[in-house]
C-alpha cells in the first residue's frame, strides 16, 4: 500500500538547486545519520535538529528551503512545529515533508491538515525520498502553498 | 381532653372534703339569710360559746371525715376511672394486634369479668387470624415458591441486577449488585471506613447514576418500543465518584396485556450492571502496547532501511560503512528488545478463554478424586498451599491432569506411580505439579501433550495449557528418580476472596409493591404515614450535654419502607469522639475508648448518614436529644438534617394518653415488642422501628393518619410541652 501523499507535484522537475538549505528534524540519531550523509552527498547544506523546539528555532533563524520533520519528537511534536511554521509569515513558504512512524489514516490526515506538503510513513526508500525532495525544491515556492 | 392519671387521683382525694366544707358553708349561709335580725343574733349568740369550746373538735371531725371519704374516693376513682381507662388502652392495643399482651384483670369484679371477656375475644381472634394466615400461606405457597426461585436465581446470577419502578426507585437488587455498589459508589465525600449502602429498597437510583443518563436510556428504550422492537434495551457507561467505569444495560419491565407494545405498558426497568474498569484498562493497555510497538518498529525499520540504502553507495569509505552497519546492528538489537517487552505485556493480558477463580485446594481435591477414579491409584495432596487461588478452566485442567496421570499409570504397568499433586506460588503465577515416583514412566511426555484427550472436544493437553496462557513441562527431580509434569498457571487476581465469601444471609432484596408506588417516599404532610419511608435511628453519646462538649460515639439506623423494617439495610457506625469517654457512660453503652480508636470522626460520618437518610422521615425515641447533637454538628459536617422528624415518645403519648411511663421498655412491654440489643445504637433503633410500626394502627384509630396530623398532634401533646 502506498502510504505517501504528495500534495503538489510540478509538471517538469527542474534540477536541484545546489547548496540549498535542508533541515533534518528527528530525535532518532540512527536515521539522522543516514539522511544527513545522503543529503550532503547530494550537495545540500544540511542542518540537524534533535527536537521540535530546536527545529522551529532553526527554521526561523536559518530559513531552510525544506524540512524533513519527524512527527513524534519529545516536547514539541512535528505537528506542532508544522502549524507554527504555517502561522509564521516569514517562514510560511518552507517546504515540509513529515516523516512519521504513525501509520494510521487519522495521523496522515492530521499531518496534511497541519500544513505538511508531503507525509511519508516510516520505513521509506531513501531514493524515493530524495526524488521527492528534489521535485519539491524544483517547484516555484510561491503560490503553490497553503495560506 | 383526658387528665394524666396522677392529677385525676389527687383531685378525687380532695373532692369529698372540699364538698363537705362547701355544703356546710353554704347551708350555714342559707340558714342565716333565712332568719330575721333578732333570731340571727340569738342563734349566733347561742352558737358562739359552743364554737369557742368545741370548734376544734368540729374541724377535727371535718378533717377525719374528709380523709376517710378522700381515701374511699381515691379507691373509687382507681376502680371506676383508672382501671377502665387502662383496660381500654390495653384493649385498643389488642384490637390492633391480637398477639399483644393480655389485658390485665384488675379492679372491681365487673371489670375483671370484662377483661376476661376481652382476652377471650382476643384469643378467639388470634386463633381466627392464625387459621386465616395458614389458609393464606397455603394458598400463596405457589407464589412464594416462585418468588423464592426468583430470589435464588437472582442470588446466583454473576451479574448485578437492579429492578426499578418508573420513578427510578429500587424495588429489587441482588447481593452482587449490593457488593458492586458498595465497592464502586461509596457516597461522594464519604471517608474510607464509613459503611453505608448507597442503594436500598425504595431508594432512588439517581443518587448513584446520573438522572440525565438514565432519562436518555429510557427515551432510547421507549423509541425502540415505539418502533416495535421485540427486545428493546439501551446500553451506556457511567463513571463513579471513585473513577470506576460501570457498563449498564437498561431493559423495560412490561405489563402483560397482550396487545400491541406501547410506551404506556412499561411498569419499570431492569438494570444489569458490570464493572468494566479492569477490562477497559486492560484493553487500553493492550492498544497502547500495539501502537507503541507499531511506531517503534516503523522507526527502527526506517533507520535500518536508510542505513542499508547508504551501504549501497559503492564509494563509501570504511569508516562510513562501519557507521551504517553499526546503525543496522543497533536497530536490530533495539527492535528485538522492544518485541520481547511487548510479548511480556501481551502475556500479562491473559488468555481470552473465560477462566474462573478457584481455591487451589478445591482444584487439587477434585483432580485427586478424578485421577484416583480413572487410574485406581491414590493421589497425595499434602503439599498443596491452602492459600493459593487460581484462575482456571477447572473442567479442562482436571481432564488434562487425569489424562497425563492415566498415561503414566499405563507406563508403570500396574505398579503404584505414587501420584502427588503440589501447588506452589511462583512469582505472580502458580506451579501445579503432577508428581510421580519414576521419571522413566514419562518417556512419552512430549507426545502425550499433543495427543487428543478423548471426549467430544478433541482437545489436547497443550490446548488446555494455552487456554490458561500458561506453560507445561516435564521436570525431573534433582535427586532420586521422581519427576513431575509442571503446569505454570495464572493466579487469581486480588479480591476473589471477598467475591466468593458467602457473607449475605439473604440472597436478594425485593419489594414488588413498590412497582405501584406513585410518588416515592417524598415526605409531605398530606401523605399517609403508612406510605412513607422512614429512617429510624439512635445515637450513643459520651454524655447528655452536647453544648457542653459531649459527643456522638455511635450512630445506628435502619429503614422502614412500605411498612416493612429493612433489617438488612442498616447504618451502624462507631465514631471517634475526639475526647475521653466517662466511665459512667461506658457502663450504659459499653463503648470503650479502644473501640473507637481509628474510627472516622463525626464530620466524616454525618455526610454518610445524611445520604443514608435521604428522602425519608427521621424517627427516634426522645429524638429531640439526638437531633440536638446532629444540629450542633451541622457546620462541622456540612450537612443539615432538615427532613420531617417523628418521635416515638410523643406518638406513644398520643396513642396511650392515660399511661404514665413512656420509656422505651414500658412502651415495648405494652405493645408486645421484644427488646434485644438495648443500648447499642442499632439495637435501640431496631426496637424503636418495631414500636413505631405497632403505633401506626393505634394512631390511625385515633384519627391520626397523615404525617401532618402526626406532627401537629405530637407538637401539642402533653409530653411535647413537658419535654421541650
Amino acid at each position: 500500500m502506498d502510504r505517501e501523499i504528495a500534495v503538489e507535484t510540478g509538471p517538469t522537475p527542474a534540477p536541484c538547486p545546489q547548496g540549498a538549505k535542508v533541515l533534518i528534524a528527528d530525535d532518532e540519531p540512527n536515521i539522522v545519520v543516514s539522511l544527513e550523509f545522503m543529503m550532503k552527498r547530494e550537495g545540500f547544506a544540511v542542518l540537524v535538529a534533535r527536537d521540535g523546539r530546536e527545529a522551529l528555532e532553526t527554521i526561523r533563524r536559518e530559513h531552510p528551503r525544506l524540512v524533513l520533520l519527524d512527527a513524534t519528537m519529545p516536547g514539541m511534536s512535528g505537528f506542532d512545529v508544522c502549524e507554527a511554521v504555517r502561522a509564521d509569515a516569514e517562514v510560511r513558504s518552507t517546504r515540509i515533508v513529515m516523516l512519521t512512524a504513525k501509520g494510521r489514516e487519522t495521523d496522515m490526515a492530521r499531518g496534511v491538515g497541519a500544513g505538511a506538503d508531503a507525509y511519508v510513513t516510516k520505513p521509506f526508500s531513501t531514493r524515493e525520498l530524495m526524488q521527492k525532495v528534489k521535485d519539491m525544491l524544483a517547484e516555484p515556492p510561491a503560490g503553490s502553498l497553503p495560506a | 381532653m383526658r387528665l394524666p392519671r396522677g392529677m385525676g387521683a389527687v383531685l378525687a382525694m380532695l373532692l369529698p372534703g372540699l364538698a363537705l366544707a362547701l355544703w356546710l358553708v353554704l347551708g350555714a349561709g342559707f340558714l342565716l339569710m333565712a332568719l330575721d335580725g333578732a333570731a340571727r343574733s340569738a342563734l349566733l349568740g347561742a352558737l358562739a360559746p359552743v364554737a369557742e369550746s368545741h370548734g376544734m373538735v368540729l374541724v377535727l371531725w371535718w378533717v377525719l371525715f374528709s380523709a376517710g371519704a378522700g381515701l374511699l374516693a381515691r379507691r373509687f376513682y382507681g376502680a371506676h376511672a383508672e382501671a377502665p381507662a387502662r383496660l381500654a388502652d390495653a384493649a385498643r392495643v389488642l384490637a390492633g394486634d391480637p398477639s399483644a399482651p393480655q389485658v390485665p384483670a384488675t379492679g372491681p369484679a365487673g371489670l375483671k369479668a370484662l377483661a376476661e371477656v376481652v382476652n377471650d375475644l382476643a384469643a378467639q381472634r388470634r386463633t381466627l387470624q392464625d387459621d386465616m394466615a395458614r389458609l393464606v400461606a397455603e394458598a400463596s405457597r405457589d407464589v412464594a415458591f416462585q418468588r423464592d426461585q426468583l430470589a435464588a436465581l437472582m442470588a446466583e446470577l454473576e451479574q448485578s441486577v437492579v429492578v426499578l419502578n418508573l420513578e427510578g426507585r429500587i424495588l429489587l437488587y441482588n447481593a452482587r449488585a449490593r457488593t458492586l455498589f458498595r465497592r464502586l459508589f461509596r457516597t461522594a465525600g464519604t471517608a474510607e471506613g464509613v459503611s453505608a449502602d448507597p442503594i436500598g429498597l425504595g431508594r432512588s437510583i439517581h443518587t448513584v447514576i446520573d438522572r440525565a443518563l438514565m432519562d436518555h436510556a429510557r427515551e432510547t428504550v421507549e423509541r425502540l418500543m415505539g418502533r416495535g422492537e421485540a427486545r428493546p434495551s439501551a446500553r451506556f457507561v457511567t463513571t463513579t465518584p471513585l473513577g470506576h467505569l460501570v457498563r449498564v444495560l437498561l431493559a423495560p419491565v412490561r405489563a402483560e396485556t397482550g396487545g400491541a407494545v406501547t410506551g404506556q405498558q412499561i411498569t419499570g426497568f431492569v438494570l444489569l450492571l458490570d464493572d468494566i474498569t479492569d477490562e477497559y484498562e486492560a484493553r487500553a493497555r493492550q492498544d497502547r502496547t500495539l501502537i507503541d510497538l507499531n511506531e517503534s518498529a516503523r522507526a527502527s525499520l526506517a533507520a535500518m532501511q536508510a542505513a542499508l540504502d547508504m551501504l549501497d553507495y559503492p564509494d563509501l569509505d570504511a569508516s562510513d560503512r562501519e557507521r551504517f552497519q553499526a546503525v543496522v546492528r543497533d536497530e536490530v538489537m533495539g527492535l528485538g528488545t522492544r518485541l520481547s517487552l511487548a510479548a511480556d505485556a501481551t502475556g500479562d493480558m491473559g488468555s481470552r478463554w473465560p477462566l474462573q477463580d478457584m481455591l487451589g485446594a478445591d482444584l487439587a481435591a477434585a483432580a485427586a478424586r478424578r485421577i484416583a477414579a480413572d487410574t485406581g491409584h491414590a493421589v497425595a495432596t499434602d503439599q498443596v498451599d491452602a492459600d493459593i487461588w487460581l484462575s482456571v478452566d477447572s473442567f479442562a485442567l482436571i481432564g488434562a491432569l487425569a489424562f497425563l496421570a492415566a498415561r503414566v499409570a499405563e507406563a508403570e504397568g500396574g505398579a503404584d506411580p505414587a501420584f502427588a499433586l503440589r501447588l506452589t506460588p511462583a512469582s505472580g503465577r502458580v506451579h501445579l505439579d503432577l508428581a510421580f515416583a519414576d521419571a522413566r514412566a514419562a518417556t512419552g511426555g512430549g507426545g502425550w501433550q499433543s495427543a487428543p484427550m478423548g471426549g467430544t472436544s478433541q482437545l489436547c493437553v497443550r490446548d488446555v495449557v494455552e487456554r490458561h496462557g500458561g506453560e507445561l513441562w516435564l521436570e525431573r527431580a534433582r535427586s532420586g528418580t521422581g519427576a513431575c509434569f509442571r503446569f505454570l498457571l495464572p493466579a487469581a487476581s486480588e479480591g476473589h476472596a471477598e467475591a466468593q465469601a458467602p457473607a449475605e444471609s439473604r440472597p436478594a432484596y425485593f419489594d414488588f409493591d413498590l412497582f405501584a408506588a406513585s410518588a416515592g417516599s417524598h415526605a409531605s404532610d398530606d401523605r399517609l404515614l403508612s406510605d412513607l419511608a422512614y429512617t429510624v435511628f439512635d445515637t450513643e453519646t459520651t454524655g447528655l450535654d452536647p453544648a457542653g462538649g459531649d459527643e456522638i460515639l455511635q450512630i445506628g439506623a435502619t429503614r422502614i419502607v412500605n411498612g416493612r423494617i429493612l433489617a438488612s439495610e442498616c447504618f451502624d457506625q462507631l465514631v471517634d469522639p475526639g475526647r475521653s469517654i466517662p466511665e459512667a457512660g461506658i457502663a450504659v453503652h459499653g463503648i470503650r475508648p479502644e473501640m473507637v480508636r481509628g474510627k472516622p470522626r463525626i464530620g466524616e460520618v454525618l455526610p454518610a448518614f445524611h445520604a443514608f437518610a435521604a428522602e425519608t422521615v427521621l424517627v427516634g425515641h426522645n429524638v429531640a436529644f439526638d437531633m440536638r447533637f446532629l444540629t450542633l454538628k451541622e457546620e462541622t459536617s456540612g450537612v443539615a438534617f432538615d427532613q420531617p422528624v417523628l418521635d416515638t415518645l410523643l406518638l406513644a403519648g398520643l396513642a396511650h394518653p392515660g399511661e404514665e411511663s413512656h420509656s422505651m421498655e414500658a412502651i415495648a412491654g405494652r405493645l408486645g415488642v421484644t427488646v434485644s440489643g438495648r443500648h447499642t445504637a442499632l439495637g435501640d433503633a431496631l426496637v424503636t422501628a418495631d414500636i413505631f410500626l405497632k403505633l401506626l394502627p393505634l394512631l390511625r384509630a385515633r384519627g391520626i393518619r397523615t404525617l401532618g396530623e402526626a406532627r401537629a398532634a405530637a407538637a401539642t401533646s402533653y409530653y411535647a410541652k413537658l419535654k421541650y
